[in-house]
């Protein structure tokens, strides 16, 4: 038991002719030690959802719990509920400021109170854990490559030492080769730390191949809560949500439609190869 | 939190007000900030609140949002008011330690609030129900024979609507940024001064590298569509008077009429 969402509405621009619903009637549960992907066409939510969990929105309508406890009841401690819940938002990386890489993922733990030897010791860790070399600590993050600052920028969020990592589209504008880096060092982290761990994101192919669970959303509320397996396996409707499937599967499809006798159920470049493999054999 | 602001924004909507040629919403908004200073006795005030009730009504904006916008100008006209309260001489009527308020100070202040407000309530109007586009293309046309003085209208209009344009980018930014911070634990609202004050870097070194990448991004956009100044630039949609304008200018010229009138006739202000 970790975050609840309880019927939970959020509305922008309420008191305006053009508010809008950006979630709708939301019950969601999700449990520690997970590694769910959120994915969703732009403006389904997706976002919005995200900074429920930490408090930094508030909902219109319903109550999202943390550990039990409604976190937006009177008095609950938020900057505690923050350090717990980590959340990288989009394109972290234009909220670098400090003068050096170090300094900068000291800057979470020094705000919660830790002395700074602990803070030192924890930048230290982060930034082990997303695999930024020492050579790199004292020189300005705005010297950095696009992939390198956002680690940097990970890391910066990691340092407080988070139970739930929310990771928001942690690809956006990265090249193929630091998608993958970014994305296998997510799940080394997993590996390593055993957190809870949410991806966001509008690319099938990022979280497929590594989540267990994923959640659909489309304008505002869950379409689909399932593994990934099941999931692609509505692929039509999926489709005109605007959704595409990794194309790996797309290409299963399509040798079905042409008569092979293939399973359309791969959702990695390895599966269908095996799955493609044991036909040949056949 | 930062998306109250709604000063320089537009408030898309389908109102007589909205339709309007942005050169007479400016010369309105001009004409009306004028005659707010010419005619300040109660009469004055009067035909002003009532003339801004109507056009705020004609806009179909809800007066909520309007009034919304004002929040961030309350400080200034508390600072106004405060001032004027306590500093005008005359009539001493209550005397507070070294503070002393005069009839003249609160009837100063009084007026002095009113009039804020309403000078702002009139400028939102035009900025809340004109583009940022047609606003530079009114300003543009009508400051038009200031080309012949070699005075570079386009581009100041060009500045001036830019800068308009970077009002709510910016503020998504700040909010964004802001959002980041807390979430890493920064603290903006407890504190000393010294210490609210150095919370704001995080804040404010951010921002200003988003607004240079954001004004070298739009310079890049600019430089690759071929702007180049005002020079031989020809519009899409050329601004022409029709019917409804020449009424809001006939309208306009009445409520003058009736200004001067009442002034000159009954000797009211």
């Amino acid at each position: 038991m970790s975050i609840i969402f309880n019927h939970v509405n959020y509305i922008y621009d309420a008191d305006t002719k053009h508010s809008s619903y950006a979630l709708k009637d939301i019950n969601l549960q999700i449990n520690k030690g997970e590694f769910i992907g959120i994915i969703g066409h732009t403006g389904s939510g997706k976002s919005t959802l995200t900074q429920l969990m930490n408090a930094l929105l508030k909902p219109t309508d319903g109550e999202v719990y943390f550990e039990g406890v409604d976190i937006n009841s009177n008095g609950y401690n938020k900057k505690e509920l923050r350090s717990r819940v980590g959340l990288v938002f989009q394109y972290p990386e234009h909220q670098l400021f400090e003068a050096d890489v170090f300094s900068d993922v000291c800057y979470g733990p020094k705000n919660l109170g830790l002395s700074k030897k602990e803070a030192e010791l924890r930048a230290f860790e982060a930034l082990r854990l997303v695999g930024m070399d020492n050579e790199y600590y004292y020189q300005s993050p705005f010297d950095l490559s696009g992939g390198q600052k956002r680690r940097v920028a990970i890391a910066g969020v990691l340092a407080m030492k988070p139970e739930v990592l929310i990771l928001d589209e942690p690809t956006a504008g990265l090249d193929p080769k630091g998608r993958d880096e970014i994305l296998d060092q997510i799940t080394r982290l997993k590996k390593e730390t055993g957190i809870t761990i949410i991806l966001v994101s509008h690319s099938m192919e990022d979280v497929a191949k590594y989540v267990d669970r994923l959640i659909v959303m489309n304008q505002g509320q869950i379409m689909y809560d399932d593994t990934p397996r099941e999931v692609f396996k509505h692929a039509e409707s999926l489709q005109e949500s605007g959704l595409a499937l990794p194309r790996v599967t797309y290409i299963m499809h399509e040798l079905k439609k042409l008569g092979v006798p293939v399973d359309t159920k791969a959702i990695t470049v390895e599966e269908a190869a095996m799955e493609i493999a044991s036909l040949l054999r056949k | 939190m930062l998306r109250d602001i709604t000063i320089g924004q537009y408030y898309q909507e389908d109102s007589v007000i909205h339709r309007l040629d942005p050169r007479v919403k400016l010369a309105g908004t001009v004409l009306y900030i004028v005659l707010l200073f010419a005619f300040e006795g109660i009469f004055g005030y009067i035909m002003a609140a009532l003339a801004l009730f109507i056009v705020v009504k004609l806009t179909r904006i809800p007066f909520k949002y309007m009034i919304r916008g004002l929040k961030p100008v309350v400080m200034i006209l508390m600072i106004t008011v405060f001032f004027n309260l306590f500093l005008t001489p005359g009539q001493v009527l209550v005397v507070l330690w070294k503070l002393t308020i005069t009839k003249e100070g609160i009837i100063i202040a009084g007026k002095m609030a009113i009039r804020l407000c309403l000078l702002i309530i009139s400028a939102s109007v035009m900025t809340l129900t004109t583009t940022p586009n047609q606003l530079t293309d009114g300003l543009e046309k009508s400051m038009g024979f200031l080309n012949k003085a070699k005075v570079p209208v386009h581009e100041i209009s060009m500045m001036m609507s830019i800068a308009l344009r970077f009002i709510p980018i910016l503020l998504e930014e700040t909010d964004k940024i802001m959002k980041a911070q807390i979430a890493r634990g920064a603290d903006f609202e407890t504190g000393g001064l010294i210490k609210r004050a150095k919370a704001l870097v995080p804040l404010l070194v951010p921002l200003f590298i988003a607004a240079f990448r954001r004004a070298n991004d739009l310079a890049m956009a600019m430089e690759a569509r071929c702007y180049r100044g005002g020079d031989g630039r020809t519009k899409m949609k050329p601004l022409i008077y029709k019917k409804e304008d020449r009424i809001a200018y006939a309208i306009m010229m009445g409520y003058i009429l009736i200004l001067l009138i009442a002034r000159v006739v009954c000797g009211l202000r």
